[in-house]
């Protein structure tokens, strides 16, 4: 009865066809694009701020948390309830509000897919710089959540370089200006401090972006090697040269096996590993930079190094790297993608670990790497139904990432802590750091509706909102089925 | 409400295992695990899929639509109304298969979904009844075809339909949108020209069989005549054989694959010839079903017939470019836009070869945005979901608006359908012609 009511109060703020609270639909929002499960009491579809403002109210005053989602391209279970609640679809908020090229800015609302963005600059000449893999399905609102890079992050930074001016709806309903849409506003930088906050903080509902000239030249090179180490080795090398690529992506033989059948991008199969390195500026710079970089390749063992020939042999080599996370579907029924982060000079020892974990599980681990900027993803196969296996799987992601933070690395380069990677940030942070995210937390959602049990470790989160009548977080999971 | 509990089990309970239960499909044609397992739900697909850009919802975009699959499959998802409506709403455009990294066969799956459907789900009596005379008695039988299409011939012909379109009629019963996609019925069926063999003209380069279609033979005749005149002119031998039949693709989107599957074999046993250089077809979706027999009698006993004839299809402008065109009489000055017809980009995955053909007889391209995304025709999709049909062919509208082409063209009877609609509802006047026709004036 008293969710019936909750029902009938969301419909009122967003209307009839934009709530979901029947088992069958809300069935489709417990997954995202990781490995966690977990099913909402409601998802609704707001359209504008004031209808996201409202429902944060409501939420507020019935003591339900609230989990913001884009495009449910995540893989750290960011999108998921945990303990039930209202999941806030933002992919219908998805119209491009300003693009005002004469100051280098654009403003969008956070359901703008980050492709469609750059597709809207570029006949005048521009694009939003952060790249994330996932480019033409993710949302701009899940790149400013998780603090989104891409295999250009190396030269261009990530989305919190890349914001300045949010409009936040505060989980008690208050709409707030943080920063401007000038890049240099006055006070504490909170753009800085809401990016990458996993939805713990606050709704984003506006967006102000910087946005990038297209750069004159591009060269991509592909520098082939029959050895994984002489790879890790040459990304070692270029940053001793003093040259900074715009890109150094590394796929090794197994993954690009897989991509290879998907793109046919001329990928050599037969080889043990490949870096992609893209370099860009003005043309005589690039040229230059490009022999530079294949003589330092070769003296680190590549076998041989190819240039694109033009723009569309260029697209494919990158639509490979792009997609290469969905092509491991080709060879496995399901995968878990790890993201750690480690210094660049620890890259070679790194992957020696990741075979040795793949080795004691028994498991096939491929690897893809941001190798610029030490970024690794390695991807294990398992299959899912295989509960044995799922088990293996799990310990070995965590085991590699355990190996990140010992060399002096970190547990996430850009797919966030999400509910996956929690219990590490003990590992990762002291005590004292981690009171003063919690107490940060606290000042922009005190009370944990939203986006609760995400980000810290569970030990921080006792406080947090669950489904009225589950006030423990020890307590039974609530039903959706039990509230109507 | 047992399949959400066990839902939440799986949340928390389970960790990251997936629990199978009993399955809710049985019988043949059920979607199976090999086939959807390859989606590792990355998301990828999300916005390639007109019904999410749309309607912004999980349920109706393809990952869901494989998630909903595999619920059933794991007896979590009954195969009820929720369903129903979701994998009805997919256009089977395919958009998704050519976005997938992963090569999840997507279109296999909804289409056995939609057997799964029709074997164990009762639709409304009436749906039924139109459903089952439309897809078991019309389609593939000529005559009743004929007699069906020279009513309609009547109905637009002696004044009852502008009487029905004035009088506001239509728009009381909310037929008038359907109305404004019938076909006109042509004076003359293209079945009368079954059987004739049309000689090339000059040095024969090629000997292919025609596969006409069905309803474009009683509304495209002149269409499947320019397809005769352009491919002969080029030096192909062309015949037309009297045995084929309908393809059976609408029958096979809808769920009706036993159907489809007896027309199969009618179409291999009546083209599969040596004499054939290829089996050359006009329309984009009839040419994504003819080169998926394989899979459609995988059970079959014939199963090596129906790779062989499958390999032997190719879509007109597929075998136009391969052969090469004859120089044009004439060039066209144009500045045209290209729609690409789901069937031929996603389906049978043919980009180029239309667009080098128009720009072979001096037609100057512009592309206009999403251009290989959905125009919301889809086989019967524009009758059986046409609100949401509607809203896709208004973005659709938009984005032909965007360019300042001339023309648009396209490669497929039903698209052409579709996009002319568009033009009546956006108060545009560019004229829709398939690419055959363009070729056609200029030779």
């Amino acid at each position: 009865m008293f969710s019936f009511g909750i029902a009938s109060k969301l419909k009122k703020i967003v209307g009839r066809d934009s709530v979901l609270d029947r088992a069958e639909d809300l069935m489709l929002y417990e997954y995202d694009g990781s490995l966690a499960r977990g099913m909402p009491n409601f998802v609704v579809f707001p359209q504008n701020t004031e209808q996201v403002s409202a429902i944060m109210k409501l939420a507020c005053s019935e003591q339900l948390s609230v989990i913001p989602r884009g495009a449910g391209t995540g893989l750290s279970g960011g999108a998921i309830a945990r303990r039930g609640g209202i999941v806030l679809s933002l992919a219908r908020m998805n119209r491009i509000l300003e693009i005002d090229v004469a100051n280098l800015r654009a403003t969008v609302q956070p359901g703008v897919v980050n492709l469609d963005l750059s597709a809207a600059l570029a006949p005048q000449g521009f694009y939003f710089a952060p790249d994330p893999s996932s480019q033409k399905a993710c949302t701009i609102g899940g790149n400013v959540a998780e603090n989104s890079g891409g295999p250009h992050t190396l030269v261009s930074g990530v989305t919190v370089n890349h914001v300045t001016g949010i409009e936040v709806v505060l989980p008690d309903g208050r709409i707030a200006q943080l920063g401007s849409k000038s890049a240099n506003a006055a006070g504490y930088d909170l753009p800085g401090v809401f990016v990458g906050s996993e939805g713990t903080f606050g709704i984003a509902t506006a967006i102000t972006v910087k946005i990038c000239r297209l750069p004159e030249s591009v060269a991509t090179l592909l520098s082939i090697y029959d050895d994984v180490q002489d790879a890790a080795n040459t990304v070692v090398a270029l940053t001793t040269e003093g040259i900074t690529p715009a890109a150094i992506e590394m796929l090794d033989g197994w993954t690009l096996r897989a991509v290879e059948a998907y793109v046919h991008a001329g990928y050599p199969l037969d080889s043990a590993a490949v870096l992609l390195i893209e370099l860009e500026g003005l043309r005589e710079a690039v040229d230059e930079q490009a022999e530079i970089v294949s003589a330092v390749c070769r003296r680190a063992g590549a076998r041989e190094v190819r240039r694109a020939k033009d723009e569309n042999e260029r697209q494919l080599l990158w639509k490979g790297r792009k997609t290469a996370f969905g092509a491991i579907g080709r060879v496995s029924p399901s995968y878990y993608v790890q993201d750690g982060v480690i210094p660049r000079t620890r890259v070679p020892e790194t992957l020696r670990k990741i075979e040795e974990v793949g080795k004691k599980h028994s498991l096939t681990i491929g690897n893809i790497f941001h190798a610029g900027d030490g970024n690794l993803h390695p991807l294990i196969l398992f299959d899912a139904r295989d509960e044995q296996q799922t088990r293996r799987t799990l310990e070995a992601g965590r085991e590699i990432l355990e190996f990140c933070i010992s060399v002096g690395g970190s547990i996430t380069g850009e797919h966030g802590v999400g509910m996956e990677k929690q219990d590490l940030m003990s590992s990762l942070f002291s005590d004292s750091e981690l009171e003063v995210m919690a107490r940060l937390r606290k000042c922009f959602n005190p009370d944990s509706v939203l986006n609760p049990q995400k980000l810290l470790p569970s030990i921080r989160t006792c406080r947090e909102t669950v489904m009225p009548g589950h006030a423990s977080l020890d307590a039974p999971v609530a039903s959706g089925a039990e509230l109507r | 409400m047992s399949h959400q509990d066990s839902a939440i089990q799986t949340a928390e309970e389970h960790g990251h295992s997936l629990q199978m239960g009993e399955s809710n499909f049985a019988g043949p044609d059920r979607p199976t695990w090999e086939l959807y397992a390859t989606c590792v739900h990355c998301g990828l697909c999300l916005n390639h899929c007109p019904t999410y850009r749309v309607l912004g919802m999980e349920m109706d975009s393809p990952r869901g639509r494989i998630y909903q699959v595999l619920q059933v499959d794991a007896g979590r998802l009954p195969i009820a109304e929720s369903f129903v409506t979701h994998i009805d709403r997919c256009l089977d455009c395919r958009a998704c298969e050519s976005a997938c990294p992963s090569g999840v066969q997507y279109g296999h799956i909804v289409e056995r979904a939609r057997a799964q459907i029709e074997q164990h789900y009762q639709r409304p009596w009436l749906a039924r009844q139109i459903r089952s005379f439309f897809y078991r008695h019309v389609l593939g039988d000529r005559k009743r075809l004929s007699q069906i299409a020279t009513l309609l011939r009547f109905y637009q012909r002696s004044g009852l339909q502008s009487l029905a379109q004035h009088c506001g009629a239509l728009k009381l019963i909310g037929m008038a949108e359907l109305d404004r996609l019938q076909p006109r019925v042509d004076d003359r069926f293209f079945f009368e020209q079954f059987g004739q063999v049309f000689p090339a003209s000059g040095e024969r380069r090629a000997r292919v069989a025609f596969h006409a279609g069905c309803i474009a033979s009683v509304a495209f005749s002149a269409l499947n005549e320019a397809t005769v005149r352009v491919l002969t002119k080029n030096g192909i031998e062309v015949c037309v054989p009297a045995g084929q039949n309908c393809c059976g693709a609408l029958q096979a989107h809808a769920g009706f694959r036993d159907e489809a599957r007896a027309l199969a074999r009618q179409n291999i046993a009546a083209m599969l010839d040596d004499r054939f250089d290829a089996v050359v077809t006009n329309a984009a979706g009839c040419g994504s079903t003819l080169k998926e027999y394989g899979d459609l009698l995988r059970e079959d006993g014939q199963c090596s017939d129906a790779e062989r004839f499958a390999e032997k299809v190719k879509d007109v402008t597929e075998f136009l470019s391969s052969i090469g065109l004859r120089p044009p009489e004439r060039q066209m000055k144009l500045k045209a836009t290209y729609q690409d017809p789901c069937h031929l980009a996603h389906g049978q995955r043919i980009r180029n070869p239309p667009r080098e053909l128009l720009r072979a007889v001096g037609i100057e391209l512009e592309e206009m945005p999403h251009s290989d995304q959905c125009c919301g025709s889809a086989g019967s999709y524009n009758v059986t979901q046409n609100e949401l049909s509607m809203k896709i062919l208004d973005a659709k509208m938009n984005d032909v608006s965007s360019t300042s082409a001339e023309l648009v063209v396209t490669a497929n009877v039903g698209c052409m359908l579709q996009l002319r609609a568009g033009m009546d509802r956006a108060g545009l006047n560019l004229p829709v012609k398939h690419v055959i026709e363009v070729l056609d004036e200029c030779y």
